[in-house]
């Protein structure tokens, strides 16, 4: 089971890895706050794995319980904030 | 006055029963150090946000509409298993055969809680997602047209209705 | 146990799978509007099978409450992220790609 868990989670760094390619070229700036908010969704993955595979479950649910509401608060922070400024 | 008054200690005492409740699920800690700093953590956060969670348009019908809301949830689980097929299949397909487009959807529902209800279940649903709402019309991005006729039946905005009526 | 843990794998690829199609979603489609199809929807369901697995494979306790917790917040959140970017994006004019126009 712990080589399945790093199987997954080194998969979803792939998956990071793509999301990443959206964030660096993407030709919009609402593009690129999208992206960060799916690359910041598969983060919340990978760390509560990671609590399964260091058998710390209860500190990284925490973590990544903190991790998510950073994650939806930036995206809303970023949002309004180039809404009042007017280009995006 | 007097009720007025009654109605603004109980928001108090509601506000400090839901936050202990979740402090006592999350700490996992229970000896009299950390019990105590809950309590007070939570006394003090509600003083202060009581108003944030009551607006003044919350009636006295709230435990009918969450039990009205549980049995919702596994439809739109049901949709949302859909939604991903759809968007799945669109994906993977090796020509994207998407024509997307822009319509507006008028909506009868009264209350803030409904209409967001109602946009968010719309993101949620096969290929569409909320733009903007302006008082009672919806601006509702579809990825192509058979999705923006699913939902123009109006099957969800009825199951939203029996939700949230008095 | 065994076959608890099977239940949890096959769970955990399907999300994986849905987790693959939101990033190759993302990549392929041709503006932000229908790239929010993809993150918004597929995040949401890849993470409700994620957390369904673990708490399979670790049994009912604490943990899996808070497990259900981020599921439950992931639920309320990603909606109304997507919402929030596609009106402020809708508003400042950003026209949606069709088909004809190119």
């Amino acid at each position: 089971m712990k080589a399945f868990f790093l199987g997954v989670d080194i998969f979803l760094c792939l998956m990071v890895f793509l999301c990443l390619y959206r964030v660096v070229f993407g030709p919009t700036l609402g593009d690129r706050i999208v992206a960060t908010g799916a690359i910041g969704t598969k983060t919340l993955t990978i760390l509560v794995i990671i609590g399964f595979l260091y058998g710390r479950v209860e500190m990284f649910l925490d973590i990544s319980l903190a991790y998510a509401l950073l994650n939806f608060i930036g995206t809303l922070a970023a949002a309004k904030y180039f809404e009042a400024k007017g280009e995006f | 006055m007097m009720k007025t008054k009654s109605m603004g200690r109980g928001k108090y005492f509601i506000t400090f029963l839901l936050l202990l409740s979740f402090w006592l699920l999350l700490s996992g800690h229970y000896d009299l150090f950390h019990i105590s700093i809950g309590i007070g953590c939570c006394a003090l956060v509600s003083l202060l946000s009581a108003d944030l969670l009551f607006d003044s348009a919350s009636g006295a019908t709230h435990h009918l509409v969450i039990g009205k809301f549980l049995l919702y949830i596994p439809w739109l689980v049901y949709q949302i298993i859909l939604a991903n097929i759809a968007v799945v299949k669109l994906v993977l397909s090796p020509k994207l055969k998407i024509d997307p487009r822009v319509f507006t959807c008028k909506t009868s529902l009264k209350t803030d809680v409904a209409k967001t209800t109602y946009g968010n279940s719309i993101t949620l649903t096969p290929g569409t997602i909320t733009i903007d709402i302006k008082d009672d019309v919806l601006y509702v991005h579809a990825l192509a047209g058979n999705f923006a006729d699913d939902l123009l039946t109006g099957e969800m905005e009825k199951r939203i209705i029996t939700i949230f009526q008095r | 146990m065994v076959i608890r843990d099977i239940i949890a794998m096959i769970l955990i690829l399907i999300g994986c799978f849905f987790f693959l199609t939101s990033a190759i979603g993302l990549l392929r489609f041709p503006d932000m509007f229908t790239r929010m199809h993809a993150t918004g929807k597929c995040d949401t369901l890849a993470v409700l099978l994620v957390m369904t697995g673990l708490i399979v494979h670790h049994g009912i306790n604490l943990d899996s409450f808070k497990l259900l917790l981020i599921v439950v917040f992931i639920y309320i959140a990603n909606p109304t992220a997507t919402h929030v970017l596609s009106r402020a994006a809708y508003r400042l004019g950003m026209q949606p790609w069709t088909k004809d126009k190119k």
